[in-house]
């Protein structure tokens, strides 16, 4: 008699409990599924489901399964969305000890968070048996070097600095070329600003930080710009103040902010606004056929050069992927790695993602027009690394400046962005 | 018997009754248009939604959010579908046996915490409603780590990765609205009924089975509806809690925009597919949602 | 019913079987809710400021200095707009909507049915339709309700909805009431159905016009439901996430407590500032909704 009033209680968690039955219909999804099979799994753990990108990672996951027959490719790709769900999550995964095999993360500082708590492995082992340090440009091995160690293979290389322009619009406004310095850029979007086009068009709040870094560069230079994100770092220096007084004016002349960069750079191409400073992911956004791209013709209907005062410095970033510690199916992991380093697979995904490989070695035959400019420039030029994509600065210290500038945008007040950003240099913990 | 006549005589033959006074003419005109315009309001959203998806690609654009479609297709659909539907199936997974065992344990609960109340239960209801507020944003890191270690003390894959975590997560955090629900709908139910049972000799769950559940369906139909609107359209816990082999429509919905290009009526397709499920619910049981209502649930 | 049946049901006291089944909802909660609580507050009091450390505790350090923080001024400035508009917006409505109806109109069904199907929908779904509607843009390249204002001749109205500084906050409580507007409507309507028809024809009998009947007979009526629509769309005003996340994205421009949560947990790894606006969401939320319990727990008293 108890006992039925024991079961009776127990109802709701047999019901709970029920359901892990019945709602599970027999997929036990996540991480099950792993052994078992003939053909082992490799989950990889990207945040790329658009076009173009989506492509890119198909052509390679193509690949991988025909150098690795024993393995199958699983696709675990979480948009980055507006809410940056996919590092979230990843987040979420790697503290609780539940690491995909691979994942995608911007190289650089972003990666040291990881790296610190021990969440990584290094990937020095593999450097070393496909002599990676010489196909790698020798600037990018430096600068992803973390403790003599590297923990990521890049796949691509995209640009951050790039100053995207409408030749008409220039024309219209008497402006003779793309401007060289940041003087001349002030200028030209004065110019512009009296015909009454949009002299700079701008997205949300992370493009306004995309800009900040090309003024930063711009202003700086490549040597005390990079000097930046070392130890002896002054962040109070006239320079910076010079470099923000800069972005305060280049500020003033931009439209109202768009949505994303998307609008933004499409002002540009409609011939609605002069310039925008945008990453090189702009190029496939307007020549791609229209279904995902403006189908635009390059030079005659938009134009690029580097940012102003940067020429000759490529400000990269670029997407990795990496080893996790504990990862359930390490050698499918390192297998997937050594497809992300070799040229085939490179070849194989930055054709279709817009970019340009990490490699040096790469098809030159297959990087047309823009592409083969980059490859070009890549190889000749000085490297900076991005802000906003997390090549120098760790995830603590980008995000402090992505609020410096947001709360700029509110105040217009440069003493006390300034502070703000030695504030976040001292606070990062880099 | 007499508490089904009475749930029922709150609503219906008031009702006509007020029907027949419905005012002057005019006044009566006056309301209808503003009723109207009001409704078109409300469908602005669904209208861009609508047009836009049915345009191709490259007329899907802020710029032409009012304008028909030039060139009408149905292609997006069809691609927002091809990737919606390998997650349609994980929500119904999710969403069907979830809002219905949360609506039996909000229940139980109501009825405990208001026919068949223990020393304390009204402590016991207070520290319940509260799980209502907690920011779930803020707490994912350990619910993750949580899960994931109730899944090694068990030795099952059941509470992190998959469809039955995430359904048990929905649950927990739903119990403490379903329980409000139904204690407010039991509220009104005489005690008397009650007793007699007890008099007849009719323990706890005889009372519960023959006397509240039969009267219980307008507050089932408030709970599940609420439920099932809930974990349809929950993202959060979803991206979190489960791995790509379980992931429901939401994650399959946000991943069609992706990081740098957004196709965007592909997007409003799915968003519009993926809505389907509790629109339809809304449509079929807003009566009874209403009825539930006027019954006292979700009144406080 | 035999004797031996009757002879356990004796030993046993009345409220056992009840509370048991009620304990696993019980232990449920406390472990997922309380659980979470606890973990959340022990952090925030500690100075975990990164993943890696172990933290030691602090006491209300964070708590008081987050103060100091201009982006946490704003977003608590911001969330107090959001939820003065959203909830006064969302009541009026609603209960306006249900005014309209109370007495009963042709096609009611239709109304309510079209009036409260924005509940069912996600902003997951909805974000990019109101980023589309509310585009900051005006004049010549004015798209979106800024467009729709020129042609209808309306262009005063233009405005730059969320990207207004001042009242950029207001126009993001937009999608908020039109998805909550509903679900206050039939609260109201429920509200308004339950006045018995026999008070309104005694204070009619006593010689009351109709705004009186209205203003002492039925708005009395609408309290215990204004009360309780207040607290729901509070205490969802406070914990406000999804929506702006899906129209705005993380700008400080929108900021509110819940996204610089998230910013702080999952861009700037600090734990302990993560956990401290947590905090104060869940007090801010207890400050509205524990008065209100108390309240509910004695009207029941009373009855």
């Amino acid at each position: 008699m108890r006992r039925r009033w024991i079961t009776a209680a127990a109802i709701g968690l047999a019901g709970m409990l029920a359901l892990a039955a019945c709602g599970g219909g027999g997929d036990s999804s996540g991480d099950g599924g792993q052994g078992g099979a003939a053909r082992k799994r490799v989950e990889v753990f990207s945040w790329w489901t658009g076009p173009g990108e989506a492509d890119g990672l198909k052509a390679m996951r193509q690949i991988f399964e025909r150098q690795n027959p024993n393995y199958t490719f699983f696709d675990a790709a979480v948009a980055g969305g507006s809410g940056d769900q996919a590092r979230a999550l990843l987040a979420s995964k790697l503290q609780a000890n539940q690491p995909p095999d691979t994942f995608q993360g911007h190289a650089g500082a972003e990666l040291q968070g990881y790296i610190k708590a021990g969440k990584l492995e290094p990937l020095d082992f593999l450097y070393d048996e496909l002599k990676l340090r010489e196909v790698f440009p020798e600037q990018l091995v430096e600068q992803i070097t973390v403790d003599d160690h590297i923990y990521s293979v890049p796949v691509n290389i995209h640009r951050s600095n790039v100053l995207w322009y409408n030749p008409g619009v220039l024309k219209e406004a008497g402006v003779s070329g793309p401007p060289k310095t940041i003087e001349e850029f002030i200028g030209a979007l004065e110019k512009v600003k009296q015909t009454g086009k949009i002299p700079l068009s701008i997205g949300s709040q992370w493009t306004q930080v995309h800009l900040l870094e090309s003024v930063l560069l711009g202003t700086l230079g490549t040597e005390r710009y990079n000097a930046l994100w070392t130890a002896s770092a002054d962040w109070s220096s006239s320079d910076i103040t010079k470099a923000l007084e800069n972005f305060k004016t280049i500020m003033s002349y931009a439209g109202t902010p768009q949505e994303d960069w998307q609008p933004a750079a499409k002002q540009v191409a409609d011939g609605e606004a002069a310039f925008n400073v945008m990453g090189d992911w702009v190029y496939g956004y307007f020549v791609n056929p229209p279904d995902g791209g403006l189908g635009k013709t390059a030079k005659q209907d938009f134009d690029w050069a580097p940012a102003p005062g940067t020429d000759g410095t490529f400000m990269w970033l670029s997407d990795s992927f990496t080893l996790p510690k504990g990862a359930p199916n390490r050698d499918g992991a390192i297998a997937w790695l050594k497809v992300a380093a070799s040229k085939e697979g490179q070849d194989a995904f930055n054709p279709l993602k817009g970019s340009i490989p990490a490699r040096k070695d790469a098809d030159k035959s297959l990087y047309k027009d823009y592409l083969a400019y980059s490859l070009e420039q890549w190889a000749s030029n000085r490297l900076a690394g991005s802000i906003q994509h997390g090549v120098v600065a760790n995830d603590a210290w980008r995000s402090a400046i992505n609020d410096a500038v947001g709360l700029f945008l509110q105040d217009q007040d440069v003493a006390k962005l300034q502070q703000a950003l030695v504030d976040a240099a001292k606070n990062s913990g880099q | 018997m007499t508490v089904i006549a009475k749930v029922r005589g709150t609503t219906a033959p008031q009702h006509a009754k007020v029907v027949r006074r419905g005012g002057a003419p005019v006044w009566r005109a006056v309301r209808f248009a503003l009723l109207l315009a009001f409704v078109v309001l409300f469908l602005i959203p669904v209208y861009v939604l609508l047009v836009t998806s049915f345009k191709p690609l490259t007329e899907a654009d802020p710029s032409q959010a009012w304008n028909l479609p030039r060139t009408w297709t149905t292609e997006a659909w069809q691609v927002a579908w091809e990737r919606l539907a390998p997650g349609v199936w994980n929500s119904v997974m999710l969403a069907v046996p979830g809002s219905l065992i949360s609506a039996m344990l909000g229940s139980m609960n109501g009825y405990v915490l208001s026919k068949w109340r223990f020393a304390g239960a009204d402590v016991v209801f207070t520290l319940l409603l509260f799980g209502m507020f907690i920011p779930y944003q803020g707490v994912m890191i350990p619910l993750v780590q949580l899960l994931v270690g109730l899944n090694e003390i068990t030795g099952t894959q059941l509470f992190y990765g998959g469809i039955p975590g995430l359904t048990l997560a929905h649950i927990v955090y739903g119990i403490p609205i379903c329980t409000l629900i139904f204690r407010n709908y039991y509220v009104t139910i005489p005690d008397e009924l009650i007793e007699a049972a007890r008099v007849d000799g009719a323990g706890m769950l005889r009372t519960y089975w023959s006397v509240i559940i039969p009267v219980s369906g307008p507050a089932f139909a408030v709970t599940v509806i609420w439920q099932f609107t809930s974990l349809w359209n929950d993202f959060l816990f979803a991206v979190f809690l489960t791995g790509p082999q379980s992931w429901p429509a939401t994650v399959m919905l946000n991943n069609i925009a992706g990081a740098q290009t957004v196709p965007y009526s592909q997007q409003m397709a799915a968003a519009i597919l993926a809505s389907i499920p509790t629109v339809v619910i809304y449509i079929l049981l807003g009566r009874f949602f209403m009825r539930g209502l006027m019954a006292g649930a979700l009144k406080g | 019913m035999t004797a031996k049946t009757a002879s356990v049901r004796a030993r046993m006291p009345r409220w056992l079987p009840g509370l048991l089944l009620v304990s696993p909802s019980i232990v449920a909660i406390a472990v997922f809710v309380y659980g979470m609580l606890g973990w959340n507050f022990k952090v925030a009091l500690s100075d975990q400021h990164d993943e890696v450390s172990e933290g030691s505790f602090v006491g209300l350090e964070n708590f008081i200095n987050i103060w100091q923080e201009t982006r946490w001024i704003l977003s608590v400035q911001h969330a107090i707009v959001f939820t003065v508009v959203f909830v006064g917006g969302a009541l009026v409505l609603g209960w306006f909507l249900a005014f309209l109806m109370e007495k009963g109109i042709k096609g009611e069904g239709g109304f309510r049915a079209i009036y409260l199907f924005p509940m069912a929908i996600s902003f997951i779904a909805t974000g990019v339709v109101w980023r589309w509607l509310m585009n900051s843009a005006t004049g010549e390249r004015a798209v979106g309700l800024n467009a729709l204002f020129r042609f209808l001749g309306l262009d005063f109205l233009q405005w730059q909805w969320f990207r207004d500084p001042d009242w950029g906050m207001a126009a993001m409580a937009i999608p908020a009431i039109w998805q909550m507007s509903g679900y206050v409507m039939a609260l109201f309507l429920a509200g308004f159905r339950g006045v018995p028809e026999e008070l309104r024809e005694a204070a009619r009998v006593d010689g009351c016009n109709e705004w009186q009947v209205y203003r002492w007979v039925i708005l009395p009526h609408l309290r215990p439901v204004t009360l309780a629509a207040l607290i729901i769309l509070g205490h969802i005003s406070l914990k406000v996430f999804d929506l702006i996340v899906s129209v705005s994205g993380k700008q400080i421009i929108t900021d509110v407590p819940a996204i610089f949560m998230w910013t702080a947990v999952y861009d700037a790894h600090d734990p302990a500032k993560g956990a401290t606006i947590a905090g104060y969401i869940v007090l801010s939320v207890a400050i509205f909704v524990v008065p209100y319990l108390i309240w509910n727990a004695r009207r029941e008293k009373r009855k």
